[in-house]
């Protein structure tokens, strides 16, 4: 038991970093930077003129629609990855899964081209 | 070994190869010039499935380590989701035309959410329970929301989603627990770690939630707030889908989990289940009292269905087992009856959902009129129809394990409900006099209510062997 714990040092080593690091990065703007916030300052900025209007505008839904589509293809990085760490002593089948997995994929990429998902016009 | 494997799963990459076939030819095809081609074929292939389902032996297989079992339950429950599924897609076929929704994506999304119910009630894992879950959701949330210029339909759409998502979240919070306690997720070993070290408070929660969040799929009360809009909003075709194939898929799912996995504990999950039974039954019995609209209705009706059907959950036993698929079987039977009546629905060419506008149906057009009687008797569960030996095995199966109190809420709740059941009867035959709705040519929609109505009143001499199926089902699954 206590073998067992002791091998999974590295991964609390390092979520203990990480925690750290970013909790010392959110505290020190707090800490030390001066602040003291006026109308003009806190309003919204347009380089060289007056704002227009409010910064609080409706974006595009295409934006919304592109980022999902990203999303989709960031995840399958995640699958990618520990499969490609792995791939020296890999059986057939876990190689095969993979490329069924990205040629499910795919048929979904073909399909989101040709209606023309990723055009902007 | 693989090839074994995916030999049992067949059936499953069969559709889903289908679908995304079809959705190459479809976007790189003709468009939605295609759509009405690829519903049929859809259809098509579903019936060969589920004929293949029925041909198979009833030897219990497992495959891929035992996360996917094949038996006498999950061939049941698989024929009856594809054949429900495909009459559903054929009967909607000519009002999602009429509406401009038929776009070739709606048979590929039922296809695929029809391979997510088929992996739920095979599932012997609570990652492919997950897996077949999300897949039959992540689907249905899209055609819930077919309709994309309706407000009412993208609503529907929308709250279907959110209180979707928050039920998978309790769902994986709950698996997670259990993996955590039992050590393993798959089923069987997750019932002999409870048969050796007994039940932890720790797997405790985690049937809990898990129960919690498959009675959102269910729409059991108290977790049923979505159904009723949803029913609304969506396009007429796409509610009737809703109200018949997933919920066979999520009741299988339940008696899946609590046998396999909790089989050792029928005590610990028997008394959720009734008390989700008991909720569901009143609360879709009184509060369809004061709805108008027929689909309205109609979502509460099929809360208080579920609530029956839960009834025969709780029992525990192969019995009530057993009487939970007779229930859903004859409970789908019905609904596409009825829904092939609520698509025909037309004043002035116009769809109406109104039950006011059903008044003195019975001159205009006594057949429709009267299919609709025998299908609201038998909803009802009027003596005579087939509805009745539904509630009947549910209840009597309840009796038999000692749980009389269930049995007899579950009598008075129908008894309540039985009430706007017979008011659409009263309206169509005593109804106050107004122009009558449009007599609409529709021989699918016709043929199949008729058929319906005809199968709840033949029905009574044998179920037509259901019952004797459902009794094969009910033992491969409570051992």
């Amino acid at each position: 038991m206590q073998d067992l714990l002791a091998s999974y040092l590295p991964i609390v080593i390092f979520l203990a970093i990480a925690v750290a690091l970013g909790l010392v990065l959110l505290l020190s703007a707090i800490v030390i930077a001066v602040r003291n916030p006026d109308p003009e300052k806190v309003s919204a900025y347009e380089c060289g003129f007056n704002a227009f209007d409010d910064a609080r505008m409706k974006f595009d839904v295409r934006f919304y629609l592109v980022s999902i589509l990203f999303i989709i293809f960031d995840l399958e990085i995640a699958f990618l990855f520990p499969w490609a760490v792995a791939f020296g002593d890999m059986s057939m089948t876990a190689f095969w899964s993979m490329m069924v997995f990205l040629a499910v994929l795919t048929v979904g990429f073909a399909y989101e081209w040709k209606k023309g998902a990723l055009e902007w016009e | 070994m693989i090839g074994a494997d995916l030999t049992t799963a067949l059936p499953e990459i069969v559709l889903a190869l289908f679908a995304m076939a079809m959705l190459m030819v479809g976007v790189y095809g003709g468009k939605d010039k295609l759509a009405e081609p690829i519903l049929y074929a859809t259809s098509a292939l579903m019936v060969m499935l589920a004929l293949y389902a029925g041909a198979q032996s009833l030897d219990a297989e497992t495959a891929f380590n035992g996360t996917y079992l094949k038996d006498g339950f999950a061939q049941f429950a698989k024929m009856l989701i594809l054949v429900s599924a495909a009459v559903v897609l054929v009967m909607g076929k000519s009002v999602m035309a009429e509406t401009g929704l038929l776009k070739f994506e709606y048979p590929i999304l039922i296809a695929l959410s029809v391979v997510g119910m088929m992996l739920m009630v095979s599932a012997g894992d609570l990652i492919v329970l997950y897996m077949g879950l999300e897949l039959q959701s992540l689907a249905l949330y899209v055609v819930a929301t077919m309709n994309r210029d309706s407000t009412r339909s993208t609503e529907a759409g929308l709250k279907y989603f959110i209180l979707g998502a928050l039920a998978s979240g309790l769902l994986l919070y709950g698996a997670s627990l259990t993996y955590g306690y039992a050590g393993t997720t798959v089923f069987a070993g997750i019932l002999s770690t409870i048969s050796e070290d007994g039940m932890s408070v720790g797997l405790l929660m985690g049937l809990a939630f898990m129960l919690a969040g498959l009675a959102f799929k269910v729409s059991a009360v108290p977790f049923h707030m979505w159904t009723p809009d949803v029913y609304e909003g969506a396009p007429t075709p796409v509610t009737a889908f809703f109200a018949t194939a997933p919920k066979v898929a999520a009741m299988a799912l339940i008696a899946r989990l609590v046998h396999d996995a909790f089989g050792t504990v029928p005590g610990d999950w028997s008394q959720i289940v009734a008390l989700l039974a008991a909720a569901s039954m009143f609360v879709g019995a009184i509060a369809a009292i004061g709805q108008r609209d027929i689909k309205r209705l109609m979502a509460y009706s099929s809360i208080s269905h579920m609530g029956f059907a839960l009834v025969g959950l709780a029992a525990g036993t192969a019995q009530g087992v057993q009487g939970m698929l007779v229930y859903m079987a004859i409970y789908v039977t019905m609904n596409i009856g009825v829904f092939a009546f609520i698509l025909t629905m037309r004043r002035d060419g116009k769809p109406v959902t109104d039950i006011a506008e059903m008044n003195q149906l019975s001159k205009s057009e006594p057949l429709r009129a009267l299919a609709l009687l025998v299908l609201m008797f038998s909803l009802a569960g009027v003596p005579p129809l087939v509805g009745f030996f539904g509630k009947f095995y549910v209840l009597w199966a309840a009796v038999n394990a000692g749980m009389t109190w269930l049995a007899i809420a579950g009598v008075i709740a129908s008894v309540i409900g039985a009430f706007y059941y017979l008011r659409i009867v009263y309206y169509m035959y005593f109804g106050a006099e107004s122009e009558p709705l449009d007599t609409v040519r529709a021989p699918v929609q016709g043929t199949l209510l008729v058929a319906s109505a005809m199968i709840m009143v033949l029905g009574v001499i044998n179920l037509f062997g259901i019952d004797a199926m459902a009794a094969l089902a009910a033992e491969a699954l409570v051992r």
